[in-house]
């Protein structure tokens, strides 16, 4: 079964190959059916890595501990779970399960498209392959997880050893959140792959117009949600699991993963411009080709251990196949952008610095700011060996100082952007639209204030959450009370109604809304509290207005783990509320402790309880309490967040009425001023909508 | 013309705040990665510096003192003498012979102050130096797992 797994995988790379081989072929030869037998095999890639996907799910279903991979990373006793989610608990893993989600990806953007573009698909079929073609040479001759433990004996013949039973999935793990979140953040790293496939192709084959941005709209913002959604669950696992009370610790990790989603912001925002505008082309094709090389920055930092290297834990060789990569795909972009920059010259110029376009360009700026001063304090410890000789890393207080001043002008920019017009604003229109939301923000700010909250920033994040939330709720409003006067229904009614009409704007400004409920929530950081005390029976400590009074402690143990366990009594006001019970396991396969935190989590705080191990000088239990307030709106934020996205992934709602032309000829955007709308309305997409 | 030299000085001016910023994050955060022999070499001013260093615990060195626990980590032959002061209970997997990290700086008197300590026990991961540590999740920390302390909270 191992031959079956690897042979499937050597086939695929093959397959890649001639993709590669076969679709440049096609291209310079101009024959038709040598394209399509590439884009064909770019797409049966897909196939073989499933293959080698479900041979090596099935040698975790079957415990077969003659695999190294499956030995290091299984046991028998693990629940089926947290076998299926072996697969990606290692590097090996990983690295099949990267190529896989690419190979999805490639499969359908191929197939979606095998009819359409004939001009450009090629182009993107190449640049697929090319892709795949690194990952699955990772997967075949330098990581494979189909390695067989055991070796030559004295004869020279080949044996297998196979372990009786493998060391287990690392506790750390054994979580729920951890077999969705890798998923999801790859398939964010991967996805990020289909834009830019469009947009080298675009450019290599000087495809007109700015079509490549139309189709790869929603692959985008699929990718960016995944990319979002993977940050946030890793953040809560990293906050539910390891224990220290925080959800990020500008770790090399984090950032990395940080990185591609603040350029894949940046360029979210700044393809508009683009589409409705014609500027920008050689900013946007240049934020994907970084996006797509910071997305395997990202999975070079995590696999390769460059960063945190003085550790030593995670050195691998791997890391110079990524440099090398991340070398070829930096020339290509520079070599494709330098042949045809001219294609990408600007139709428009900046008309007025109080304008839509000027708050798109402080958006990109800021944004790719943070993103540099991310990349720069990540890599620091690298950079610095490199010139001074001394490495030298940087800590939480660097990025803080940095993006936090960044987020708040971003949070003000999210309020103040879909406010101004396009080309130019007048002072007027300004004042209406502003006066009143600012003030709502402001008067909220003077109210905290009034009540003792001195924090700068989070007092500014008040002030600017209420007011982008009053900016959002007034777009919806102006909206809604047009279609509601002319067509007679409710205001609710005419919500739902407005926001189908144009899922992207109102779509994205759901979206908006949910980053102002994360950026509530991580504000609400500022005013943590944590306590530690050594606690025995009949023990009291008080965090807030908790009190938590010690019970007992007690062990429980099963096949996989044996813990040991703190009853905690919640008190609150002198009343009892609830039991905690914090644990520290010890994995039996893996010879691991490990602590259980035990939270309670309400809107307003969390009281987040950890039993943090036993005193050296006492041998007495500690209990370590942070109170931590308003970190469920985090969560909550990343639910609101997936909702808007999924709204403006949707279809317009009249679109489906309008006839459209063969060959997407209707993406053209249509400018109309929403009537009865004080500011000149954004422009809406397809005809249609609004009229 | 004059729009754009606008937006130009608009964004000199938010660079150069940031760039001030991250200046001063910098000075505040920096820490200097050195191996054990390097520190005796260290020039006097580069002795202030906050600073990781990483070896091994020698066997039986670990003693648990009032309010500190005191360990020699040892690396290619030399030895560095640490004291731990920070709060937190020492990681489980600290013991004779882990491979440690400590952050902290030295004392006057040579010896080291560590305000962190991770650990990591060498066993599980010698068997396979060439491999990721076993199970180090995708987007997670390679220096978070086993030990619960981190610089998140420094």
């Amino acid at each position: 079964m191992d031959i079956f797994g690897s042979f499937a995988l050597l086939l695929a790379f093959l397959a890649a190959v001639y993709a590669f081989v076969g679709g440049i072929a096609g291209i310079l030869t101009r024959r038709a059916l040598l394209t399509k037998s590439a884009l064909n095999a770019g797409m049966a890639v897909f196939g073989l890595v499933t293959l080698a996907v479900g041979s090596l799910e099935y040698f975790f279903f079957t415990d077969n501990f003659s695999l190294a991979y499956v030995s290091a990373h299984s046991n028998t006793a693990l629940p089926p779970f947290y076998k299926f989610a072996a697969l990606w608990a290692g590097q090996e893993g990983s690295l099949l399960f990267w190529s896989w989600l690419l190979s999805i990806y490639a499969f359908w953007a191929l197939f979606l498209n095998r009819k359409k573009h004939p001009e450009l698909m090629p182009y993107v079929g190449v640049t697929l392959a090319g892709v795949q073609i690194f990952f699955l040479t990772l997967n075949n001759f330098v990581a494979t997880p189909f390695k067989v433990l055991g070796g030559l004996d004295a004869s020279g013949a080949m044996h297998v050893a196979r372990l009786s039973e493998g060391s287990g999935l690392n506790p750390l793990l054994q979580y729920p959140e951890m077999v969705i979140h890798p998923p999801m953040l790859y398939s964010g790293y991967t996805g990020f792959t289909v834009p830019f496939a469009f947009a080298l192709a675009a450019l290599l084959g000087r495809y007109p117009g700015e079509k490549w941005i139309h189709i790869t709209r929603r692959w985008t913002m699929v990718a960016w949600c995944f990319q979002s959604v993977g940050i946030l669950l890793g953040a809560h696992w990293a906050y539910a699991v390891l224990g220290w009370g925080g959800y990020w610790a500008w770790d090399p990790v984090e950032n990395a993963s940080f990185l591609p989603w603040i350029t894949g912001t940046a360029f979210l925002h700044s393809v508009m411009m683009q589409e409705k505008r014609g500027m920008m082309k050689v900013w946007n094709v240049w934020l994907v080709f970084v996006t797509f090389m910071l997305c395997i920055l990202g999975t070079m930092l995590t696999r390769s251990g460059v960063v945190s290297s003085v550790h030593a834990f995670a050195e691998s060789s791997i890391g110079g196949w990524f440099v090398g990569f991340l070398a070829v795909v930096f020339l290509v972009c520079l070599a494709a952008w330098w042949k045809n920059r001219d294609y990408l010259r600007s139709d428009n110029q900046l008309d007025s610095l109080v304008s839509r376009e000027s708050s798109f360009l402080f958006n990109n700026l800021i944004l790719l700011a943070a993103c540099f001063a991310v990349l720069w304090g990540t890599l620091f410890p690298v950079l610095s060996e490199w010139v001074t000789n001394n490495k030298i890393s940087v800590g939480p207080p660097f990025f803080n100082k940095v993006t936090v001043p960044i987020a708040m002008f971003l949070l003000f920019l999210t309020g103040v952007g879909p406010l101004l017009a396009w080309r130019k604003t007048s002072l007027d229109a300004l004042q209406r639209n502003f006066a009143w939301p600012l003030g709502g923000g402001v008067l909220a700010g003077a109210v905290a204030f009034a009540f003792g909250f001195r924090e700068f920033y989070p007092l500014i994040c008040l002030i600017m959450s209420v007011f982008v939330t009053l900016t959002i709720l007034a777009e919806f409003y102006r909206g809604a009370r047009v279609i509601a006067s002319r067509d007679g229904t409710n205001l609710l009614t005419a919500v739902g109604e407005l926001t189908m009409r144009n899922t992207r704007r109102y779509g994205g400004y759901v979206v908006h809304f949910a980053m102002v409920l994360i950026f509530i929530g991580i504000a609400g950081s500022a005013f943590n509290q944590d306590i530690q005390k050594e606690m025995g029976p009949g023990d009291t400590l008080v965090i807030g207005k908790y009190t938590i009074l010690c019970q007992n402690f007690d062990q429980v143990s099963n096949n996989n783990y044996q813990s040991e366990r703190a009853t905690l009594e919640i008190l609150r006001n002198g009343r009892s509320e609830m039991m905690l019970y914090p644990e520290r396991r010890f994995f039996l396969a893996s010879q691991v402790t490990e602590t259980m935190v035990a939270v309670q989590s309400s809107p307003l705080r969390d009281l987040y309880v950890v039993y943090a191990g036993r005193s050296p000088e006492t041998n007495r239990p500690v209990i370590h309490a942070y109170l931590n307030p308003l970190v469920k709106w985090i969560w909550f934020g990343g639910i609101v967040l997936v909702l808007g996205t999924g709204l403006a992934l949707m279809p317009n709602r009249r679109a489906a009425l309008v006839l459209r032309p063969a060959g997407e000829a209707s993406w053209g955007a249509v400018t109309q001023g929403a009537p009865g709308s004080p500011a000149p309305s954004p422009v809406v997409r397809r005809s249609g909508a609004h009229d | 013309m004059k729009t754009r030299s606008k937006f130009l000085v608009g964004s000199g001016i938010i660079i150069a705040t940031l760039l001030a910023l991250a200046y001063v994050g910098y000075t505040q955060s920096k820490t200097y990665y050195h191996t054990i022999s390097e520190i005796s070499a260290l020039p006097a001013p580069s002795l202030h510096q906050r600073m990781r260093v990483s070896g091994n615990v020698r066997a039986g060195s670990i003693a648990h003192l009032d309010g500190r626990v005191d360990f020699v980590l040892e690396e290619q032959g030399k030895n560095l003498a640490v004291s731990y002061v920070g709060r937190d209970p020492l990681p489980d997997t600290f013991k004779d012979g882990a491979q440690a990290l400590v952050e902290g700086r030295l004392n006057p008197q040579g010896s080291f102050v560590a305000e962190q300590v991770q650990a990591k026990c060498a066993s599980k991961y010698e068997a396979a130096p060439n491999s990721a540590p076993a199970g180090t999740p995708p987007g997670q920390s390679m220096n978070q797992s086993g030990a619960p302390i981190d610089g998140g909270k420094s």
